[in-house]
């Protein structure tokens, strides 16, 4: 609980861990290397987890801290999840090291530049307009009310997020969601143009003022309304309200799409009447998955629909490989090309289509785009498509 | 070296832009204003140079909605000085914009004169670049535009320019100070400023006002109507197979004799 204590503190700094005996427990490593050699980017990077704690101990910050190539950690939980110490590198060590690094570089790498600019001036990465962000509910075939406008609280408050709400085959995941919830009878309402990033990704890629300037924005807003639970469709979100968001004394119970169907999938079970006749791989994300040890819930639902079977990849639950989209990664691709780096979501396809899937499922909205455009580069995109869970959920209800 | 650099606020066509009731001038309810991008590349390049020599970066702005934010960013990235100018309407053109900053900034302590003063060439509202040279001839200044790469000779006194022509011809100046340059880019991207460092700049830098001296406005071109242009007409998609498109394609071709 008193390691706990520090690493929770917010405003906390790198100096500030360091300064701290107890924050120096994060450093009681015993250089095993396993972080290393778990490390998607482990083979490609200098500073991997085990080296940069040896440098951060030793005294050597500021090389430690110097350069960009920490921006090759796309906080995939694979260094946290495989320590056998249990340190919490992932989530506490490397935002607080990629803060002093960012602070340092020359020079952000444009793609990453606009991504964090754009989420600061409009809400989203991509830079869209935030007048636009419920556009997707006009082509939704059930009602999505805007809790603005209901005039009263509500159940469930649906964070619909940024790639969700604006990529045009995110807005296929919305209006999926939509479907479903309305079949579940849920009482749920979003915040349409008042939503916001919830700015997980920001944080760890080590833009912390962003993710605090999103953070009050958003708490702000939750403040305006009357809710029971948040629910979204975006595992970061998700971590972001359940972890990070509390330190402020937000309070209220979160869920994910993904649990909280599976969690309801009795009484939806009667509508699955749909036979789809998919060969389903499902890819655990790094963040549902590995850092939240959701495995079994996506499952489950994808189990329950009509004429699908499931078939697992080599890597899968907590040892699943990541999509290379977080932490940052998203906005790093050209970034990353420029350096050689192998590209992690094409890692990933290769093994989804050994398996003969005609499906690939995920539940993370950032794995639609990168899996469609890595089965696209491997010449698979005709014989495999990839769709969030809630997309076959809601394919196979009746109309 | 004393480098002074003017910014102003442009509409952000992230949004889409409405002509007002009046038929003649943009909506201003849902507009919002974003820094005009190549006054971000002056920036830079002033920075830059700051990087290399001993000077200070000044930066003036007429007042705008969340020009307080560009300010303060400008602080964190390394200006030296702030100013917001009060009393420029927003919708007054860029001559009288120019001629009210031109009159502004003699007025303020210890910023002219500056040996070099950088500008954007142009801006979505300004497309043909005339803010930075008018207000060149109201300091009396000598002005060049189109600029993309600007280094001090040793003495301070001088500066050599590059400065780009149609047909990818670059041309080098070499131009005595004081001079005004209109900024078309520089030869990196204007750096990233991570937040909490424009928070610390929010907290601990102060943003000066100077009003803009009031005067007659001088004549300026009168808008008399502003339309959203009309699409004359319309791309064909062509359909069907690799095989179909391509058959379809050669016959548009072959009609309209261009094969």
């Amino acid at each position: 609980m008193a390691q706990a204590t520090v690493l929770e503190t917010r405003d906390l700094t790198l100096d500030g861990l360091l300064a701290d005996p107890l924050g120096r427990q994060l450093l009681s490593c015993i250089q095993c290397g396993t972080c290393a050699g778990t490390c998607p980017y482990g083979d490609v990077m200098r500073h991997t987890p085990r080296r940069l704690i040896g440098m951060l101990r030793e005294g050597f910050i500021e090389e430690a801290l110097a350069g960009d190539d920490l921006l090759s950690c796309v906080t995939c939980y694979d260094c946290w999840a495989k320590c056998p110490r249990g340190l919490r590198l992932t989530d506490v060590l490397m935002p607080l090291v990629k803060e002093q690094v960012l602070l340092r570089l020359p020079q952000v790498p444009s793609e990453l530049q606009s991504a964090l600019s754009n989420t600061l001036r409009y809400g989203n990465p991509m830079g869209e307009s935030p007048r636009k962000r419920a556009a997707w509910v006009e082509s939704s075939a059930v009602p999505v009310p805007l809790l603005r406008d209901l005039g009263r609280p509500v159940d469930v408050l649906w964070i619909v997020e940024c790639y969700t709400a604006y990529y045009p085959r995110g807005q296929d995941n919305a209006r999926a969601t939509a479907r479903v919830l309305h079949a579940l009878g849920v009482d749920f309402a979003i915040l349409g143009n008042e939503e916001k990033c919830a700015g997980e990704c920001a944080r760890l890629a080590g833009e912390t003022g962003l993710f605090d300037t999103l953070r009050d924005q958003n708490l702000a807003t939750f403040a305006k309304y009357e809710f029971s639970r948040l629910l979204t469709s975006d595992p970061h979100a998700f971590d972001a309200f359940s972890y990070i968001y509390p330190m402020l004394g937000f309070r209220h119970p979160v869920d994910h799409t993904t649990p909280f169907v599976a969690a309801r999938l009795d009484d939806l079970k009667p509508r699955l009447t749909r036979e789809l006749g998919y060969r389903v791989t499902y890819h655990d994300s790094c963040v549902l998955g590995r850092h939240n040890h959701m495995h079994d819930e996506p499952r489950r639902i994808l189990e329950a629909l009509p004429g699908v079977s499931l078939v697992e990849m080599d890597h899968n639950r907590d040892n699943t490989i990541c999509c290379g989209g977080g932490g940052g990664g998203m906005w790093l691709d050209t970034f990353y090309k420029a350096k050689g780096h192998p590209r992690l979501s094409d890692r990933r396809v290769e093994e989804a289509a050994a398996t003969g899937a005609d499906v690939l499922a995920v539940s993370c909205p950032y794995e639609v785009p990168r899996f469609e455009d890595s089965l696209k580069v491997l010449g698979c995109d005709d014989r495999m498509v990839v769709r969030d869970v809630m997309e076959l959920a809601a394919e196979a209800l009746a109309d | 070296m004393k480098i002074l650099v003017l910014m102003k606020m442009v509409p952000d066509i992230v949004e889409e832009l409405e002509v007002a009731a009046d038929g003649r001038s943009l909506d201003r309810e849902f507009l919002r204003l974003i820094v005009n991008e190549r006054d971000e590349y002056a920036l830079e390049q002033a920075l830059l140079l700051k990087d290399r020599l001993q000077a200070t970066v000044t930066v003036v702005a007429p007042e705008a909605p969340e020009i307080d934010d560009v300010l303060y960013t400008a602080l964190a990235k390394g200006a030296d000085r702030v100013i917001r100018v009060s009393g420029i309407d927003p919708a007054a053109g860029t001559r009288a914009t120019a001629l009210a900053l031109a009159a502004t900034l003699p007025r303020i302590a210890g910023v002219l004169p500056a040996d070099l003063v950088l500008g954007g060439c142009q801006a979505i509202d300004d497309l043909d670049g005339f803010m930075s040279p008018l207000l060149a001839q109201a300091l009396g200044l000598p002005y060049l535009g189109l600029v993309s790469r600007v280094t001090v000779e040793p003495g301070g006194t001088s500066v050599l320019i590059s400065k780009e022509y149609a047909g990818g011809v670059m041309g080098r100046f070499q131009v005595a100070l004081p001079a005004l340059l209109g900024i078309q880019g520089c030869e990196k991207p204007p750096r990233y400023v991570p937040i909490s460092k424009v928070r610390a700049a929010t907290a601990a830098g102060t943003i000066e006002q100077v009003a803009a001296p009031t005067g007659p406005t001088p004549a300026a071109l009168e808008v008399s109507a502003m339309a959203k242009p009309e699409a004359a007409g319309h791309a064909e998609m062509l359909e069907g197979s690799a095989r179909d498109v391509a058959n379809k394609l050669v016959e548009i071709l072959a009609a309209r004799g261009l094969l």
